[in-house]
């Protein structure tokens, strides 16, 4: 049971409050979606999440132990861009997860290991569909195909918990799409919690079974740096009842100030 | 008629573009040692094709008189083997200390302060040092193509090895690399090529080391040879030598450059194809 607890998490950069008051906790297979306005610290708690940053103040727990702070394969992440290794083949890049846990000394594997490893990577490089471009280096694919080598290298550590940092910010629609299909698959297939940060309502409702929206609820306009955001709504979405739509609702009178895009932008009702 | 900027020369084009400076020198050069050797046929400034033809039969296929030996090769083989044991141990040095100071923060925090200062010191000056500590041997000159040549490499190592995303290092933590590992697969496989580069960029100032060595103590080697014939004014041997260095030195940059090509293939790729 991979169980994430977080109490009353703060952090700060010397005299500026990003984060206030995280109180949060996370069951199994949950899948997090994250919004809120630029700069109000998303991406500092997904990287609090990841080990990359410490709280300032506060817990944060895995299945009851204190989360390590620093990055490990128990949490896995993709981010917008430089996920995946230009040096190594498609192929290469999943089997180095595999490789750098077999060997702590050469990071590599050899003969009859390396063989039943390889087989393991054919099979996670098809359920994202890039069995076709196993020999390729990352430079000759697609935006969208290096995304999905990144999502199978990190999936290949089978993680209790996946990190989304904007993973497909950088895509077209049309891919994004064939993206979101292939990540619900993924994740419905697995029982990892994912945290995805997303600039797209649509998107955060579209994948999430939770919203988590970011906000600051005290401001000082004398000194902005005085309060820090925290999670002002915190939305089951696995019912489609009022509820969702008051959120929903509430949501677009004020997604000009959460995405930085007009609200007819994110008039379509959620999938 | 499309504008400049927009006119690309052909294949065949480009090269006959790029072979007419090099024609052009060749003519000029043949016409003013023509007018100085009409004027005076002692001259020593400009001599003809003829006089280096003969200059260089002597050094380079017909053993030296003295001893016996062939002096082209003898002293090419001197000197490179100066050359490369200088690159090599700098490389090798370079590569270990420019990926620590670059991946590791305490190194950096501990030793990009050091190297910075070293590279500053300008290693001609300190090559009497050298003679005095290390003797006039071989010894004094590799090493002062290594004090020459390896702060600079291994500043543009630890920068290069800076310039690799976070992203990749956080990644490869989430994989499960180990700090070794994270270099050994991660940061060393992307550094190579970038070694190479750096080396062909410090070529020059290899050899321009190498050659002080040689001129100020040495008893074979291209540098030697050069600066022994300038008491006799031998242009027809000095020129052709300074030839033969310059193809010497063409012919690294090229066997690195098809090497790094070959063993690099993805560090050459280009923009996304498809």
């Amino acid at each position: 049971m991979s169980r994430l607890v977080i109490r009353n998490v703060w952090k700060q950069y010397d005299n500026q409050v990003v984060l206030e008051r995280i109180n949060l906790t996370v069951p199994e297979h949950e899948f997090c979606t994250i919004v809120g306005a630029s700069g109000c610290g998303k991406t500092t708690f997904l990287r609090m999440l990841l080990g990359q940053e410490s709280p300032s103040r506060g817990m944060i727990e895995l299945d009851g132990q204190p989360l390590r702070a620093e990055p490990g394969p128990e949490r896995g992440i993709v981010f917008q861009r430089y996920s995946v290794f230009p040096h190594l083949t498609v192929r290469e890049n999943v089997l180095l997860g595999l490789e750098l846990v077999a060997s702590r000394l050469s990071g590599r594997l050899f003969g009859a290991a390396r063989r039943e490893a390889l087989s393991r990577v054919e099979e996670a490089l098809r359920s994202v569909g890039l069995e076709a471009a196993a020999g390729k280096y990352p430079s000759a694919l697609s935006g969208g195909m290096q995304q999905r080598l990144a999502i199978a290298q990190a999936l290949i550590k089978r993680p209790k918990i996946l990190l989304l940092d904007e993973p497909f910010g950088a895509l077209d629609p049309g891919i994004r799409s064939d993206m979101h299909h292939l990540l619900l698959g993924l994740w419905r297939a697995t029982d990892m919690t994912v945290f995805m940060i997303t600039h797209d309502l649509k998107e955060a409702f579209a994948l999430g079974s939770r919203l988590l929206v970011f906000d600051k609820v005290r401001r000082d306009t004398q000194a902005p740096e005085r309060f820090g955001a925290t999670i002002t709504f915190d939305i089951p979405l696995t019912r489609r009842d009022v509820e969702k739509d008051d959120a929903l609702r509430m949501l677009r009178a004020r997604a000009d100030y959460y995405t930085g895009v007009s609200p007819e932008h994110v008039a379509t009702e959620p999938a | 008629m499309p504008r400049l900027i927009n006119q690309h020369p052909g294949r065949s084009g480009a090269l006959a573009l790029g072979a007419l400076p090099f024609l052009l020198i060749v003519a000029a050069y043949v016409i003013g040692s023509d007018l100085r050797l009409t004027e005076n046929p002692n001259d020593k400034l400009l001599p003809s094709f003829a006089a280096f033809g003969a200059a260089i039969e002597k050094v380079a296929f017909l053993p030296d008189a003295r001893s016996g030996e062939i002096l082209l090769w003898k002293d090419t083989a001197s000197s490179l083997l100066r050359l490369l044991s200088g690159i090599f141990i700098s490389a090798a040095l370079a590569l270990a200390a420019g990926i620590l100071i670059g991946v590791i923060p305490r190194v950096r925090a501990a030793f990009a302060p050091l190297v910075a200062v070293l590279s500053l010191i300008p290693p001609l000056a300190i090559l009497p040092i050298l003679f005095i500590v290390f003797g006039l041997g071989e010894v004094s000159k590799i090493i002062l193509i290594v004090i020459g040549i390896t702060p600079f490499l291994i500043r543009d190592l630890a920068l290069r090895t800076g310039e690799i995303p976070p992203e990749q290092l956080i990644k490869a933590q989430t994989l499960g690399a180990s700090t070794w590992l994270v270099i050994l697969r991660v940061v060393l496989p992307q550094i190579l090529p970038r070694l190479i580069d750096a080396v062909r960029l410090s070529l020059g100032a290899a050899w321009l080391f190498l050659i002080a060595a040689e001129a100020i103590a040495a008893t074979d080697g291209l540098g030697y040879r050069i600066f022994l014939v300038r008491r006799y004014l031998a242009m027809d041997l000095i020129l052709p030598y300074v030839a033969w260095i310059t193809l010497l030195a063409y012919a690294f940059d090229l066997m690195l450059r098809r090497l790094s090509r070959r063993l690099f293939p993805w560090y050459h790729a280009e923009i996304p194809r498809a």
